[in-house]
């Protein structure tokens, strides 16, 4: 009935094996494995860059019945180094698809493996915690592949925002009353999206672009993007964010936040295996209001490690307690960890970017 | 907010006797509400006509009145209990339309009884379809065209100003019971008279007919802080036409991209808030165009219903429990979830599974009625398989049926083209086997849903077992077939019997076969959060991968 199935496989540093058929490109990559709990948005979660250097795992089975479709993609292309499930779905369901997953894997050179007891990975990272891995479908032997995946970088200390950051300045639309620059740490469409949808004039800046640099545009805001990785490792983001506090209304989102954290002269730490999904229960400190959030970060920003004269915890996670939201008591400065742009997942936070909006009103004002 | 303290009494009504459309679920919901009720300190008042009933043993409530389910009935036991509040969402419709009536009679106002979970508006805007369907439009999103009557020429010129075919729902009955659907006046006058003899308002409303679109449904629930989470996702296998209660159902949601889910999550909480249903569950049904898209709202429940029974055991999460708690004050972030016990109820489940529930009918026993599936409902209970694949959940839940089919197995003899055409084309309970005979037949997948409307991912899935299950049958004369072969039979969810049927052998010579070659059933839990939290309480599905939980 079927063609030959190619073989893939799954080694984690630990040398726990997961043997599963390959259905996107052939090869061997290097990355850390995390899972993510969404039950819909496969499409956005493999080209956030976010997940660069990572390999995703999908808790929910049974993926790819949608296929891929010409608007739902967070980027130019996917950016995770590996994707496992359970089971990929061939035929594709839905009005909006052009293609199916296992094509639009091998056309951009990513990995998926299916047939993986994604579930016994899941609860394997949940135990022992995220770890580097090798994905393969070429190379199966344990020994080799484990020293190879323990010798790999990792996420700790490592910029992999220059591997996903744009390489020159862009205007993502050409009208607007508010100017805005986002640093493009690894950017998602949809907070350019949500942006260009509220009256900003949005212009995209590498990650190297200096405070001077910024400040030459004139923008009315600033919006630190999410992005992949550990904060510690991309100091020159946290240095420019530090020279323009105070220069102008500035909104973290993610990395963004954690980038702000330092900046602030807050400590990071890397979370057992992150938080990755989207139904993850934050509550605003302030309104007591409770929001379900989408997610995806593997660090976060040291609750105690922040000065509580000038910094005001604002959110916070309702499952481990860990920081989701800082604002600045004096400056005009706010960041939150999850993700208010959703895509995929609730909307529940999108009110963040009328209120980054509405911070930049009151600024000009 | 911590519980009321304002409130010590609650009264609690049943749903009766087991009727089409209403059957234990509510038995289910209706004794965790006293249950938990009772554990959190408050007197628990049950009226239910129905003895044969779990709620009705005498640890279930502080006191259980056996009584006929009237107004007159439950104004005497008002009077002599003097409740401070009446919970009448977890009770089914039965439950609900009497407690309007108390509520429109001033008995409830007259013995300073206070309606909790939904208030008389949030119930009356969630079933008077004019109110509803105003409440909808008042907030942005797409309704059926459609238009009440009285009388049956005040129908005819409804259904002449939609276009044929139309859907007529009688008001206030419950499963749907006496609605059907017309595709001429001929049929249309008859449907219509029936439909108002059966309301006891004598009033139908007149649909624009969304045949053939995909059918999802909603569970959602909120408290008194107005915070809103959904539970789950359900899509029929069946399209729009047939009674939720007599579809195939699948959860979660699968053909679904996040922007069209989201779309109608964002949708489902704009409902929940409009009407008003202030704590506690309701399921919000939309139709969705397959060709472009395009959402309707169809209807919503405000209180638990079979969809939330279905809803709890496929997510793990309580509805009936939590929406008692709900309405007695709590909010749901101070509720622990059970089965994590370190994370709050305030979140949205996520599986790692998929579930298939599937109606059981007994047309055997009643030979003259006809067993065309309609939009009143006609099954009197219902199966659910879960397992890691669709293909696997379907065949469990095929034979938990108890009709005689190990799995999507043999159920006729020898059919020809047009009866496999028209089995497609009118949907019955066996259609699902009909779909098996048409892939066998050489039929397409393209074709199958020209007739059905099935969506074609169910319709692939389906092709796989009959690809598998041709595969199997090379292996007759050798009685034995390859271990890769049998492992992925397994995870297609085939039995050992269905195997041993197709191999013309013994179930136990497959079963030695499998200890053989070790494939054998793991045990994987349901836990609420697709293992990203250490599960204390959860139970637990069969299926074949390589590592068991328990």
């Amino acid at each position: 009935m079927s063609k030959e199935k190619q073989k893939g496989i799954l080694v984690l540093e630990d040398g726990a094996i997961f043997e599963g058929t390959s259905f996107g490109a052939s090869g061997e990559r290097a990355g850390e494995v995390v899972f993510n709990t969404s039950m819909t948005g496969y499409q956005e979660i493999l080209t956030d860059p976010s997940y660069k250097g990572q390999i995703i795992t999908m808790t929910y089975p049974l993926i790819g019945n949608y296929g891929i479709n010409e608007a739902d993609s967070e980027s130019l292309k996917p950016c995770a180094e590996g994707f496992i499930v359970k089971e990929y779905s061939r035929i594709v369901s839905n009005w909006r698809a052009k293609k199916n997953l296992g094509d639009f894997l091998k056309e951009h050179d990513v990995i998926g493996l299916e047939g993986i007891d994604t579930r016994a990975l899941t609860k394997h990272i949940r135990i022992a915690g995220a770890m580097k891995a090798i994905i393969s479908t070429e190379n199966f032997e344990r020994k080799h592949l484990t020293e190879k995946a323990r010798s790999s970088p990792g996420l700790a200390g490592r910029d992999l925002i220059k591997e996903v950051t744009s390489p020159k300045t862009y205007n993502w639309n050409k009208n607007g009353t508010h100017r805005v620059v986002v640093i493009d740490c690894g950017v998602k469409y949809n907070i350019l999206r949500e942006l260009a949808a509220r009256d900003c004039r949005v212009k995209v800046v590498p990650a190297r672009t200096t405070a001077r640099e910024i400040l030459n545009f004139k923008p009315d805001g600033l919006l630190i993007s999410n992005g992949p990785g550990d904060p510690e490792g991309v100091p020159y983001v946290v240095e420019t964010a530090k020279q323009l506090l105070g220069k102008l209304p500035i909104f973290g989102i993610c990395l963004g936040n954690q980038i702000l954290g330092l900046s602030l002269g807050g400590k990071t730490y890397k979370l057992k295996f992150g938080h990755h999904g989207g139904n993850h229960p934050v509550r605003d400190l302030k309104t007591g209001k409770l929001a379900i959030t989408v997610q995806n970060h593997s660090f976060c920003v040291d609750i105690d490690s922040l000065n509580k004269n000038d910094i005001e915890i604002t959110h916070i996670n309702l499952n481990d307690q860990t920081l989701e939201g800082i604002r600045h008591r004096k400056l005009p400065v706010f960041s939150v960890q999850f993700h208010p742009e959703a895509s995929p997942g609730p909307h529940d936070t999108n009110y963040l970017f009328d209120n980054f909006v509405k911070m930049i009103q009151d600024n000009n004002a | 907010m911590p519980k009321r303290t304002d409130i010590k009494k609650i009264l609690i009504i049943g749903s009766g006797p087991i009727i089409i459309g209403q059957a234990c679920e509510f038995d289910y919901s209706g004794t965790q509400a006293c249950k938990t009720l009772r554990s959190e300190g408050f007197k628990v008042i049950l009226v239910n006509s129905n003895p044969a009933t779990i709620m009705t043993d005498p640890e279930t409530a502080d006191a259980t009145y056996i009584e006929p389910i009237t107004t007159d009935t439950v104004r005497k036991i008002i009077e002599r209990e003097k409740p401070d509040a009446l919970l009448p969402t977890l009770g089914g419709q039965t439950a609900l339309n009497l407690a309007v009536e108390l509520y429109e009679q001033g008995i409830l106002a007259k013995n300073n009884v206070e309606m909790i979970g939904a208030k008389y508006e949030a119930i009356k805007k969630a079933e008077d379809r004019d109110l509803f369907k105003e409440a909808i439009k008042k907030i942005g999103l797409d309704i059926p065209q459609s238009g009440r009557a009285h009388d049956l020429k005040e129908a005819r010129a409804i259904a002449e100003t939609i276009g044929f075919p139309v859907i007529i729902r009688p008001s206030f009955t419950l499963g749907g019971t006496g609605g059907g659907i017309a595709y001429n006046l001929a049929e249309f006058e008859g449907i219509a008279s029936q439909g108002l003899k059966s309301s006891p308002i004598h009033e139908i409303l007149v649909e624009e007919s969304v045949l053939g679109w995909k059918e999802y449904e909603l569970e959602v629930m909120r408290d008194l802080k107005d915070n809103v989470i959904i539970i789950c996702s359900i899509e029929n296998f069946d399209p729009m036409g047939i009674h939720t209660g007599d579809s195939i159902t699948v959860a979660p949601a699968q053909t679904l991209t996040d922007k069209e889910y989201q779309a109608m999550r964002n949708a489902s909480i704009k409902i929940i808030r409009e009407i008003g249903v202030e704590t506690g569950g309701s399921n919000i049904q939309f139709a969705v165009n397959p060709d472009n898209g395009q959402m309707v709202v169809i209807e919503m429940n405000p209180r638990v219903s079979r969809s939330s029974a279905l809803a709890s055991k496929v997510t793990g999460f309580p509805i009936a429990k939590i929406a008692a708690k709900l309405a007695v004050g709590y909010t749901l972030d101070e509720i622990p979830n059970d089965i994590t016990r370190k994370t709050p109820a305030y979140f949205e489940p996520t599986i790692d599974y998929c579930v298939v529930k599937i109606p059981r009918f007994t047309f055997e026993k009643f030979p003259a009625a006809n067993s065309v599936l309609t939009i009143s409902m006609k099954s009197v209970g219902e199966v659910m398989g879960i397992g890691r694949t669709f293909k696997e959940a379907l065949q469990k839940a095929l034979r938990s049926l108890e009709i005689g089919v190990a799995g999507l197995d043999k159920k006729f003899e020898h059919l020809n083209a047009e009866t496999i055409q028209e089995g497609l084309r009118v949907p019955t309970p066996d259609r699902i086997f009909f779909i098996k005979y048409a892939l066998q037949n050489g039929m397409s997948i393209n074709e199958i849903y020209d007739l059905s409307k099935i969506d074609r991912w169910f319709l692939a899935n389906i092709q796989q077992i009959v690809d598998l299950e041709k595969e199997v049958v090379r292996y007759r004369k050798k009685r034995n077939i390859p271990a890769d072969l049998l492992r992925k039979a397994k995870q297609y969810g085939f039995s050992d019997i269905q195997l041993a049927r197709l191999l013309k052998t013994k179930d136990s010579f497959i079963r030695k076969m499998r200890q053989e070659n070790k494939i054998l059933p793991a045990f994987k839990q349901v836990d609420t959060c697709g293992a990203e939290f250490e599960a204390y309480t959860p139970y637990y599905y069969s299926t074949y991968e390589t590592e068991s939980e328990n």
